[in-house]
C-alpha cells in the first residue's frame, strides 16, 4: 500500500472512530443550549498567560459576554480554567449500552469550552460536529452498501442473462439515471407522516439515497461480467454442469471485486455529501439531532455567513474525508480493479 | 390633450394641469386637502423591494401583500386611518356627520377632484364603488370586512357630493371601516361589473390609461417579472401648506427581490432606498455600517403581530385522525397548556432569535398597541416547577426516564409544525422544544413548506402543534373578530364551529359582540380587557413574543415617518421629498 493510500486509510479509521465513539470524544451533549453564550467564537487554547508564564498544560479564558449586547464576548482573563483529559462531564451511553460519564477533554464545570464556536442556541459545534458525523459518515457507508448491493443483483443478472432482462433491466437503470431526485424528495417530505423519529428519518434517507443511485455501479458491473462470463474457465465450468449461481459465485463475482472497491470508495463520499445536501434542506434528521448537513442548514441566513466563520465547520471537516475516500479510490482503481 | 385645448377661457387651468400652482380656477373649485407635514420640493424617485410580483391591480380581488401595498399608492379613501397617529382623519369625505346611535353617517364629499385620468370624481363613484364591494356575486375581499358580524350597510347619494352610509348595527369603529376600502371610477368599472367581468379586469398587463385611481401614484409601465413603476398622478387632491400640489415624488419602483436576505444586500448597495420590516438579524448587520454608507435604521418598538404555539383543538378529528384525536386529550386540558406556557422561555427567544428586539407576551395584545393593552395583567416569567406542579395537579406523572406520561400510561410526546421558509419561527420552535424537553414532554419540530404548513392548520387540521403568527392590520379589535369568534374564519384552534365549545369561547363571543357595538371608548376597554383576561388565562392559543418593526432608509429622504401599522414606510409617501442635490 502506497504511503498515501496508508494515510487516507488511518483518516478514515479515526474519522470513523470518533463517530463510533462520539459521547466520549464530544465534550457536550448535541442538544445541550448555552442560552448566554449564542454565536461565541472558538475559545482559544493557551500556553502562555497574561503574565508571560508558559504552562504544560493548555488553559482557555472562558467567554463572557459584553454588556447589552448580542453575540459579542471577551475573554475573562481573571478566570482562566485549566483544560483537562478524561474530565467527567454529562451522561452518555457508550455504544449504546454502557453508561459512562468521562469525556476525552473538557474543562470542570461550571465553564464551558468551545474548541469550535457555538451555534444560535450555544450549542457547542464540535461535539455537534462529532456527533453529526455518526449520521453523516454512516448515511454515506450504508447508502453506498445498499446502492452497491441492489447494484451487484442486477449487474450481474443482467450481464449474465443478457437477452430480454438485460434489455428490460438497463431500461429500469436509464429511468432512474433521468429522474431529478432532488425535486421528487422534496414532494415526498409533505406526503411523510409527522413525526419521524431519528433513526427513522436516517433509515429513510439512507433508503432514498440509495434506491435512487444504483443504476450507475450496476452498469458498471454489468460490463465486467459481459466480459467476464466469455472467459475460458467460465465456458469449461458451464460444460462441467456447473449451475448458474455457482458460476456466478465462483467465478464472475470475484472478478467484479475491483470495480466494486473503486465504485465504493467513489460513492461513499458521494452519498455523504447527498445526505449533507439533503439535511441542508430539511429533508434528513430533524431537530436537535445533528448532521453536518443540518448544521450547514444554518448557512443559508446572510447574517450567519457573514459573521459567524465558524459554523463552516461541517464543510471543512468533509475535505480530508472526501480526500481520503478518493486516495483509497485511486489505490483500488490502480492496484485491484486489473486484477483478475 | 384634446381636452385642454377645449377649454378657451382656462388658461389658468392650462398652467394648473401642469400641477405647479395650488388652486386652481377652473369650472368646479378643487376641495384640496393641505398637509401638516414640513413642505419639501418636487423631484426624485424611490425604490423599493417586494418579495412577490404584485398578482393584480384590482383591490377588488388583491389580496397578497406586493398587490395591496402597490394599490395603497393608487387609490384612496373616504376616512383614513393615520397610521402615525392611528386616529382617523378626514380624505375623500371632507367632513361628516354621526347620528347619535352611531349608525347614520352622512359625508360631504371634496368637491373638484379628478381621478387620475382626469375625470371628475362625485357621489356616483362611492355608491358604485360600495355597490361592487358589496356584491355578494363579486365575493370581494372588502366584503367580509365590512359585512362581518351580521351587518348591513346601504348607501344612498343625497347629492352630486353628498352621501349618506347606514349601517345595520351601531359599530364602535364604524369610521375606521372606511379605510383602505378604496373609491373606484365608475366610468371605467362599470361596464365590466354588468358584464360580470369584474374579476379579470385591472390585471397586471391593462394599459395604464385603462386604469384609474385618487391615489398620489398611477400606473406607468409594468415590466412582467421585474418591476412595476407608478408615476406622479397630476390630479392627486392634496397640497403642503406652501400649495405645492403632492405628491414630490416624480414616481416610485417596486422591483421584485425573492428573498429577506437578498433585499438587504441590494439596501446596503443602494439599490433600493427604503427596507421595510428586516429581521433583527438584519438589522445587527445592517447598524454596523450606517454612518458609513448612508443610510439610516429605525427600531420602531413592538407591532402588533404576535406570534404563538397553537394546540389542536379541533372538533372535527373526531374519528378521522384518531392519533391526533388521542393526543387532544391532552391539548384541551387547561392545565396542559398552562403549563406549557409556564415551561417556555420568553426572555431567551426575545434575546436570541430577536436580539432583544422583541418583546415577551403573556396574550393577543403587545405593548405596541397602547390603546387596548391590558396592562395589569401578570407576566410571569419561565417556572419548569410551576410548568411540573401544574401537571401533577392534571394526573401527569413521569417515569424512571424522566419522560413525562400521561394518566393512561402513554408518553406525552407531540410534534410542533412550522414554516420551514420563516426561520425565526423555526428558531422559536426549537427553543420551545427544548424548555418543554424539561418537564419530560418529547416534542419534535417539522419544518413544512408555507403552503403545506396553511393548508394542514387551516384545512386538513391534520397537525399536533404549530408555531405561527398573525398581523392585525389596525389596532383596534374589531379586525380581530375572525380570530376570537367561534364562528370566526380564523379561530384557529378550532374551525368551523357553529356553536362555540366551551363556556369561556361563549364568554368571548359575548364580549366580543358588545366591544363591537358599543360607541364609549372606556366601555369597550373594560370588556376588551376581560377577554386578554380570558386568553391569557385558558390559552387558546399560546401567545410568546412580538418582533420589533424594523426599518430602514437612505440619507436625504425627508419626512419619511415610519409607523408600526401597514404599509409601514410608504403610508405617507406623498409626503416623501428628497434633500436637494
Amino acid at each position: 500500500m502506497s504511503k498515501t493510500a496508508k494515510a487516507a486509510m488511518l483518516l478514515l479509521c479515526l474519522a470513523y472512530g470518533m463517530a463510533i465513539f462520539a459521547g466520549f470524544f464530544a465534550p457536550y451533549d448535541y442538544a445541550e443550549q448555552d442560552r448566554e453564550h449564542p454565536f461565541a467564537p472558538p475559545t482559544r487554547l493557551r500556553f502562555v498567560d497574561s503574565t508571560g508564564k508558559l504552562h504544560v498544560v493548555p488553559f482557555v479564558y472562558p467567554w463572557r459576554s459584553k454588556e447589552n449586547t448580542f453575540a459579542e464576548y471577551e475573554a475573562d482573563v481573571l478566570h482562566p480554567v485549566a483544560v483537562t483529559f478524561l474530565v467527567k462531564g454529562g451522561e452518555y451511553k457508550l455504544l449504546g449500552l454502557l453508561s459512562c460519564n468521562r469525556h476525552f477533554l473538557g474543562v470542570a464545570a461550571p465553564a464551558r469550552i468551545a474548541l469550535l464556536g457555538t451555534d444560535g442556541y450555544g450549542r457547542d459545534q464540535l461535539s455537534r460536529l462529532i456527533w453529526g458525523g455518526r449520521i453523516s459518515l454512516f448515511a454515506g457507508l450504508v447508502a453506498a452498501a445498499v446502492a452497491l448491493g441492489l447494484g451487484m443483483l442486477v449487474g450481474s443478472v443482467s450481464g449474465y442473462f443478457g437477452g430480454v432482462v438485460d434489455g428490460v433491466l438497463m431500461r429500469l437503470a436509464e429511468v432512474f439515471l433521468a429522474v431529478p431526485w432532488l425535486y421528487l424528495l422534496f414532494a415526498v417530505r409533505a406526503f411523510l407522516p409527522l413525526r419521524i423519529s431519528p433513526s427513522e428519518a436516517f433509515f429513510l434517507l439512507v433508503g432514498v439515497i440509495g434506491v435512487a443511485g444504483w443504476a450507475r455501479p450496476a452498469r458498471l458491473i454489468r460490463g465486467v461480467v459481459l466480459a467476464a462470463k466469455e472467459k475460458n474457465y467460465v465456458l469449461a465450468a458451464r460444460g462441467f454442469g456447473a449451475s448458474h449461481l455457482h458460476i456466478l459465485l465462483r467465478h464472475i463475482l470475484p472478478q467484479t471485486w475491483g470495480v466494486f472497491l473503486t465504485q465504493a470508495a467513489l460513492l461513499i463520499p458521494q452519498y455523504i455529501l447527498a445526505e449533507v445536501t439533503l439535511s441542508y434542506f430539511g429533508l434528513g434528521v430533524a431537530e436537535p439531532v445533528p448532521s453536518w448537513g443540518n448544521m450547514l442548514g444554518s448557512l443559508q441566513q446572510y447574517h450567519v455567513l457573514a459573521s459567524y466563520w465558524w459554523m463552516l465547520a461541517p464543510a471543512l471537516a468533509l475535505i480530508p474525508v472526501c480526500w481520503a475516500y478518493y486516495a483509497v479510490a485511486n489505490f483500488a482503481h490502480e492496484r485491484l480493479e486489473f486484477l483478475h | 390633450m384634446p381636452k385642454t385645448l377645449r377649454v378657451l377661457p382656462g388658461l389658468l387651468c392650462l398652467l394648473s394641469a401642469f400641477g405647479q400652482g395650488g388652486n386652481t380656477s377652473s369650472v368646479v373649485k378643487e376641495d384640496l386637502l393641505i398637509t401638516r407635514s414640513a413642505p419639501g420640493h418636487p423631484g426624485g424617485k424611490l425604490v423599493v423591494s417586494e418579495r412577490a410580483e404584485p398578482k393584480t391591480l384590482n383591490p377588488v380581488t388583491a389580496v397578497d401583500r406586493p398587490s395591496r401595498d402597490v394599490l395603497f399608492q393608487m387609490h384612496a379613501d373616504l376616512i383614513h386611518i393615520n397610521r402615525a397617529t392611528q386616529r382617523t382623519e378626514p380624505a375623500l369625505a371632507k367632513s361628516w356627520n354621526v347620528s347619535k346611535d352611531g349608525r347614520v353617517f352622512t359625508l360631504k364629499l371634496r368637491q373638484g377632484l379628478r381621478f387620475s385620468d382626469g375625470h371628475p370624481f362625485d357621489a356616483d363613484d362611492v355608491v358604485f364603488s360600495f355597490q361592487l364591494y358589496l356584491d355578494e356575486k363579486v365575493h370581494s375581499v372588502q366584503r367580509d370586512l365590512l359585512l362581518g358580524n351580521g351587518q348591513t350597510i346601504a348607501v344612498d347619494k343625497l347629492g352630486p357630493f353628498t352621501v349618506r352610509i347606514s349601517l345595520g348595527k351601531p359599530d364602535a369603529a364604524s369610521e375606521r371601516l372606511f379605510d383602505s376600502i378604496a373609491m373606484l371610477p365608475k366610468h371605467l368599472l362599470e361596464k365590466p361589473y354588468q358584464s360580470g367581468a369584474i374579476g379579470q379586469t385591472w390585471n397586471l398587463t391593462t394599459p395604464p390609461d385603462q386604469l384609474g385611481g385618487l391615489g398620489p401614484f398611477r400606473l406607468k409601465r409594468y415590466v412582467a417579472g421585474q418591476q412595476i413603476t407608478l408615476e406622479k398622478n397630476p390630479h392627486y387632491w392634496k397640497t403642503d401648506s406652501k400649495s405645492t400640489r403632492l405628491p414630490y415624488l416624480d414616481g416610485i419602483t417596486f422591483i421584485v427581490v425573492a428573498s429577506e436576505d437578498a433585499e438587504v444586500i441590494r439596501f446596503q448597495a443602494h439599490d433600493t432606498d427604503v427596507i421595510s420590516r428586516i429581521n433583527a438579524e438584519n438589522y445587527a448587520l445592517l447598524e454596523k455600517e450606517q454612518a458609513a454608507r448612508g443610510y439610516r435604521l429605525q427600531d420602531l418598538g413592538p407591532g402588533l403581530e404576535y406570534n404563538f404555539l397553537l394546540l389542536n383543538q379541533n372538533d372535527d378529528t373526531a374519528g378521522r385522525l384518531p392519533e391526533i384525536e388521542r393526543k387532544q386529550v391532552w391539548f384541551r386540558d387547561k392545565a396542559f397548556r398552562q403549563a406549557i406556557s409556564a415551561a417556555i422561555d420568553r426572555a431567551a427567544i426575545v434575546r436570541l432569535v430577536y436580539r432583544g428586539r422583541g418583546a415577551p407576551l403573556w396574550t393577543q395584545v403587545t405593548p405596541g398597541n397602547k390603546m387596548w393593552l391590558d396592562a395589569t395583567l401578570a407576566r410571569p416569567s419561565q417556572s419548569p416547577s410551576r410548568a411540573k406542579e401544574l401537571l401533577r395537579s392534571s394526573g401527569f406523572t413521569w417515569d424512571s426516564g424522566g419522560k413525562l406520561i400521561d394518566r393512561n400510561g402513554k408518553r406525552v410526546e407531540f410534534s410542533i409544525l412550522g414554516s420551514s421558509s420563516n426561520s425565526q419561527r423555526m428558531q422559536i420552535a426549537n427553543i420551545i422544544q427544548q424548555d418543554l424537553a424539561k418537564v419530560g414532554m418529547d416534542v419534535s419540530v417539522v419544518p413544512l413548506d408555507f403552503r403545506t404548513f396553511v393548508q394542514r392548520v387551516t384545512q386538513t387540521h391534520e397537525y399536533e402543534g404549530a408555531v405561527m403568527g398573525l398581523v392585525s392590520g389596525d389596532a383596534d379589535p374589531n379586525p380581530e373578530m375572525n380570530v376570537w369568534r367561534s364562528t370566526g374564519a380564523t379561530h384557529l384552534w378550532n374551525m368551523g364551529e357553529k356553536n362555540p365549545a366551551t363556556p369561556w369561547e361563549a364568554e368571548i363571543d359575548k364580549l366580543m359582540e358588545q366591544q363591537a357595538t358599543t360607541l364609549s371608548y372606556p366601555t369597550r376597554k373594560r370588556l376588551y380587557d376581560r377577554v386578554q383576561e380570558i386568553v391569557a388565562d385558558q390559552l387558546p392559543v399560546i401567545c410568546v413574543t412580538s418582533p420589533n418593526i424594523l426599518v430602514g432608509s437612505k440619507d436625504g429622504i425627508n419626512n419619511f415617518n415610519p409607523a408600526i401599522l401597514d404599509p409601514y414606510t410608504l403610508h405617507n409617501s406623498e409626503e416623501l421629498f428628497w434633500n436637494p442635490k
